[in-house]
């Protein structure tokens, strides 16, 4: 029994760590050979770059030659703006149905989770149309409206369940020495939450700033341009330039490897909780 | 705000008869106007704007009369159901690739001996973080005949003489496209097979096992009726993400004509095409409204489904 045991976890690593190279290998490729002269890119692509091979000539080219830097701040401010804006008009409504009874109270409840199931994109032609006519085209403007508007129905799920199996008591206590619904709101609920907003964040955080559509139609001009549309354009337009392709696709790899490094538990721990909930 | 903080005041001092309560109002309205103006009007304006045509620069209801078109005209006729047909394939493929997948390094991750769990799993979600236009142009490159690292690495195995520019290939593009959002997404089913198979408890598994029961049949027999609602739910958003997020994918690698020779054209392809317009092709707003509704209502079919049939058989079942 116990020889069977461990030959059956051996095999478990065995398919385990095949599934980590398949993982693991094609990010490391890129990132080694953006790091290599031409010649070595195509002569030895699966060596790791020595003395000779060493070049940073495809970092040189992107980080000059376009608007990288641009396109980072674009990102930052979309995706930044977007999620606070879903964190505290999520959590605001969130409070609204978790706390209070009121005419109406399951409609306004459903429909604001029916978001959750039909994706807004599929509304894009009529968006596009809404965005010209409020002269928000091509500004970071309609994309941040656009991703609130997208994020606000799981983060309002993900907040009303959370409330609801929190007590009433802390509230009611609060309300008793007389604090306004706001400042329970403020001082009482944000507080509360707290544990969940990593789990929110998560969950609308990378959709925002890996969406490719968004951008493209309603704000594809060179000043207003994301890191995702950026980096599409940029690799379609140096397809001869190998070295600077990699390291744009490694400038575009490596901050994400690095916050999900840091973030790594907290976000697992967010997605089983979840998921659990679900 | 201070409006509101006033008109709470005044609505508050007679206490005795039903006070307004302003503060729900001030709470609800920033997210029910963001989202009612920027999600569910478009996705209504879109749905109403399909049953228009323009005629000498004024909007004229045609009725049903452009989904006529889409199924009718040869021209649209074609795009659509080849965009359609090559959705349902990638979905299927999807269901019988990827998630199978994600079941089995679920299992494995969720026996409570493996060492080094936490570790594999934080690895095998990596892929998911990244944007879709990084993923794609790293495995066009990995691919790509230019390169040879591919061939190359298939020589070593000694199977060179089968490398074939897959991307490239009508016959293989798809599966090739579809394997690329496999490795991608793989992690998101896995983790939430694996929140599920945590979830089975303890007691469960020992009675099974004082039963006489191997691990094989344990996880058939026990743990995975008792995942069932996890499956339900992990089918519907392989559903959705197919029809409505596997545009960025294809785009990316496969540009807006989905090539070689629409072999991987999906419904987010021709959607952007019909709305937008690419290359010579004129953007027709009417017409993509059209498209945007059928695969509104294609989402309506996948969802109604799971919520009506697939969700209640499984309380039943429970």
């Amino acid at each position: 029994m116990l020889v069977k045991e461990r030959l059956s976890s051996a095999g478990m690593h065995a398919v385990l760590l095949a599934y980590t190279a398949l993982a693991l290998f094609p990010l490391a490729l890129i990132i080694i050979n953006s790091l290599k002269s031409k010649r070595a890119i195509f002569g030895s692509p699966l060596a790791l770059p020595t003395g000779e091979s060493f070049s940073a000539e495809g970092y040189a080219s992107v980080l000059t030659n376009s608007d990288f830097p641009l396109y980072f701040g674009n990102s930052l401010v979309v995706t930044g703006v977007s999620l606070a804006l879903i964190l505290l008009f999520g959590a605001m409504a969130a409070h609204a149905l978790s706390e209070y009874r009121f005419p109406g109270d399951a409609f306004i409840g459903i429909y604001l989770i029916v978001g959750i199931m039909v994706p807004i994109r599929l509304g894009t032609v009529a968006l596009l149309e809404l965005i010209v006519d409020m002269g928000l085209a091509n500004t970071l403007t309609a994309l941040i409206l656009v991703y609130t508007a997208q994020g606000l129905p799981i983060a309002i799920f993900i907040f009303t369940e959370f409330l609801r199996s929190v007590s009433r008591e802390i509230k009611d206590s609060a309300r008793i020495d007389g604090l306004s619904e706001y400042r329970i709101f403020l001082e009482v609920v944000v507080p509360l939450v707290r544990p969940v907003i990593a789990t929110v964040a998560v969950f609308s955080m990378i959709p925002i700033w890996n969406d490719l559509w968004f951008p493209l139609i309603l704000s594809p001009g060179e000043e207003t341009r994301t890191v995702t549309l950026g980096v599409q354009q940029f690799i379609g337009q140096y397809t001869v330039n190998w070295g600077a392709v990699l390291a744009a696709l490694s400038v575009a790899i490596v901050p994400v490897i690095v916050k999900y490094m840091v973030f790594s538990k907290q976000l697992i721990r967010g997605i089983t909780a979840g998921a659990v909930k679900g | 705000m201070v409006d509101n903080e006033q008109a709470l005041t005044a609505a508050e001092a007679p206490r005795a008869r039903t006070p307004v309560r302003w503060y729900i109002l001030v709470f609800l309205a920033p997210a029910t106007l963001i989202y009612t103006v920027f999600a569910i009007y478009p996705i209504v304006e879109s749905l109403r704007l399909s049953l228009f045509q323009p005629e000498t620069g004024e909007r004229v209801f045609v009725g049903l009369a452009n989904y006529a078109r889409l199924i009718g005209e040869p021209y649209w006729a074609e795009q659509f159901w080849n965009a359609f047909k090559n959705n349902v394939l990638l979905f299927l493929m999807h269901m019988l690739i990827q998630n199978p997948i994600a079941l089995a390094l679920a299992a494995m991750l969720s026996v409570p001996t493996l060492k080094g769990a936490a570790t594999y799993r934080t690895i095998f979600f990596l892929p998911t973080l990244l944007s879709v236009v990084v993923v794609g142009f790293i495995w066009q490159l990995i691919l790509s005949p230019l390169w040879g690292i591919t061939p190359a690495f298939m020589n070593f195995l000694g199977v060179g003489s089968f490398f074939k520019p897959w991307l490239g290939l009508e016959s293989s593009a798809l599966v090739t496209v579809t394997l690329i959002s496999i490795w991608q997404y793989v992690g998101i089913p896995m983790m939430l097979f694996y929140a599920a198979l945590l979830n089975v408890p303890e007691e469960t598994i020992e009675a099974a096992r004082i039963d006489g029961l191997s691990g094989w049949a344990i996880f058939w027999k026990v743990k995975l009726p008792l995942i069932l609602p996890t499956l339900g739910l992990v089918g519907i958003l392989t559903y959705i993400g197919n029809f409505t997020a596997s545009f960025d994918l294809i785009y990316s690698i496969q540009g807006g004509l989905a090539g070689p020779d629409g072999s991987t054209e999906v419904m987010g392809t021709f959607l952007f095409r019909t709305f937008f317009g690419f290359q010579s092709q004129l953007g027709d707003i009417y017409m993509g409204a059209t498209v945007a509704s059928v695969l509104f209502f294609i989402i309506l079919v996948g969802v109604g489904t799971y919520l009506f049939g697939v969700q209640r058989r499984l309380q039943r079942y429970n």
